[in-house]
């Protein structure tokens, strides 16, 4: 491999009284390959930017066809989104947004985002549809880092269970036929099931979507008014 | 043996990345939970390690000596922003499971390794195949790692496989109440089963040299009689 060695470029010899320059020429060069690679940054992020921002909208819309079928509503649900500030009702600690969709005008259905922060390890991040009725439509873990092959049944893309997801058992449920205190794992005493050895996982998600649910029919006619792009405010109790 | 040929050993098995050259662990133990995992993220390594050999090969005439690593950093760093930009436009499924680790490769030292050890001193053609053939290396390392974890962590190979193949399912191999034995998909199982894998490689290494060494001694052995034999 001798034949190709060829090492890296060496500096000049130092003359006396010329560190500034060799200082300055090194600093030079090395802004010039900041620039030349900062460019090709800017040039790739500047191609990639449509095609990002279409697939960001597209996977957004694809999450809430997930927990609402795209039936059920008639408005274009992602302009229709009112602000929401940081909610603890919600496990929030950062401002979000809630789409309502409507049907002929009505009020159809509200998707927003709720989080878990008693999971088995960090964060569980929800996706909630609750319609007007007082169903919750469906839930969808958007974000968790639950132990791969144990908790991580709580999304249903991890779930083994392919007919009968543990997700699905939240579909159509609401307070009249699963009272709030009924409103947690089997292992609790509530109505919903848990997967051996992932309890904690099971039980985050179940209570932060209770929460999550009660918060939203609370208020659900203030929400369904704000005009789209509002903010909604809490009233301090 | 060839240049090309001496290149593709080092890579694959004698200065293996991992087995012999124990780099990149973080990625390595990180990434390895399973099977699909552990190869997607392996595959998109290789592609940077083709790419930043060739740039710092290409341009080695005008790095100077002194701030090379710096200038190799950045060079790293730059075409792994450029990766992650291309994976998350064009291949977004499987950016959606990689997703957080390919900023990461930007901190594999077996990248800035190559760059430094290799890259700097050789011309591009040379330069690529070596970072292509350790990034080979990587991947089948961290591929079976990943295998035997998901093995015996969950009884089951190529899950998620889903995300990268539409329609494709996992390969159920325990029977599906297999209970799981959590060790080996938390962080200190990939370290047992690592630790296995280069002992086995020691041993075969070992091996090796031995039947080498015997046959040497065989054919002295041989040698002295040869010539009385043809007189």
């Amino acid at each position: 491999m001798s034949e190709t060695e060829q090492p890296l470029a060496p500096l000049p010899e130092p003359m006396p009284g010329s560190a500034v320059r060799i200082s300055l020429r090194t600093a030079m060069i090395l802004l010039v390959f900041t620039l030349v690679f900062t460019t090709l940054m800017a040039e790739v992020y500047q191609i990639t930017q449509p095609v990002l921002q279409a697939t960001a909208l597209d996977a957004k819309r694809r999450l809430i066809t997930e927990v609402l079928p795209a039936d059920a509503y008639d408005n274009d649900l992602l302009e229709d989104g009112i602000e929401l500030p940081p909610l603890p009702e919600l496990g929030l600690a950062e401002p979000s947004r809630l789409y309502r969709a409507r049907k002929d005008g009505l009020p159809a259905a509200m998707v927003f985002e709720a989080a878990a922060l008693d999971g088995y390890s960090g964060e569980i991040r929800l996706i909630l549809a609750v319609q007007a009725d007082g169903r919750l439509a469906a839930i969808r873990v958007t974000q968790h880092k639950e132990t791969p092959g144990l908790g991580d049944y709580i999304d249903p893309k991890k779930d083994r269970n392919k007919e009968e997801p543990w997700i699905k058992q939240f579909d159509n449920r609401d307070f009249t036929s699963t009272p709030p205190e009924k409103w947690r794992v089997k292992k609790d005493g509530g109505a919903f099931d848990q997967r051996a050895g992932a309890t904690i996982s099971a039980r985050a998600v179940t209570k932060a979507t209770g929460r999550a649910l009660a918060w939203a029919l609370d208020r659900q006619d203030r929400l369904y008014r704000l005009p789209a792009g509002a903010r909604h405010e809490e009233k301090s109790p | 043996m060839s240049v090309y040929r001496e290149i593709t050993h080092n890579g694959l098995w004698k200065q293996n990345a991992i087995l012999a050259q124990l780099l990149g662990l973080c990625p390595l133990l990180a990434v390895s939970t399973s099977m699909v995992n552990a190869v997607s993220l392996g595959l998109a390594t290789i592609l940077v390690m083709g790419l930043s050999n060739f740039a710092v090969s290409l341009l080695r005439g005008f790095i100077p000596y002194e701030i090379r690593i710096p200038i190799f950093i950045l060079i790293i760093a730059a075409l792994v922003t450029v990766v992650d930009l291309l994976f998350n436009a064009y291949l977004h499924d499987l950016y959606l499971v990689l997703g957080i680790f390919i900023p990461l490769i930007v901190t594999n030292c077996i990248v800035l390794a190559r760059v430094e050890a290799f890259a700097a001193k050789h011309s591009a053609g040379l330069a690529t195949l070596d970072g292509m053939v350790m990034g080979i290396g990587f991947v089948w390392v961290i591929g079976l790692l990943g295998a035997i974890r998901e093995f015996v962590g969950q009884g089951t190979l190529f899950s998620g496989i889903e995300m990268i193949i539409p329609g494709a399912t996992a390969w159920q191999i325990l029977p599906a109440d297999y209970p799981g034995f959590l060790l080996a998909i938390l962080p200190p199982g990939a370290f047992f089963v690592l630790g296995l894998m280069v002992a086995g490689r020691n041993w075969l290494d070992h091996r090796a040299n031995q039947r080498a060494k015997a046959r040497l001694l065989a054919q002295r052995a041989n040698t002295p009689s040869s010539p009385a034999a043809t007189a």
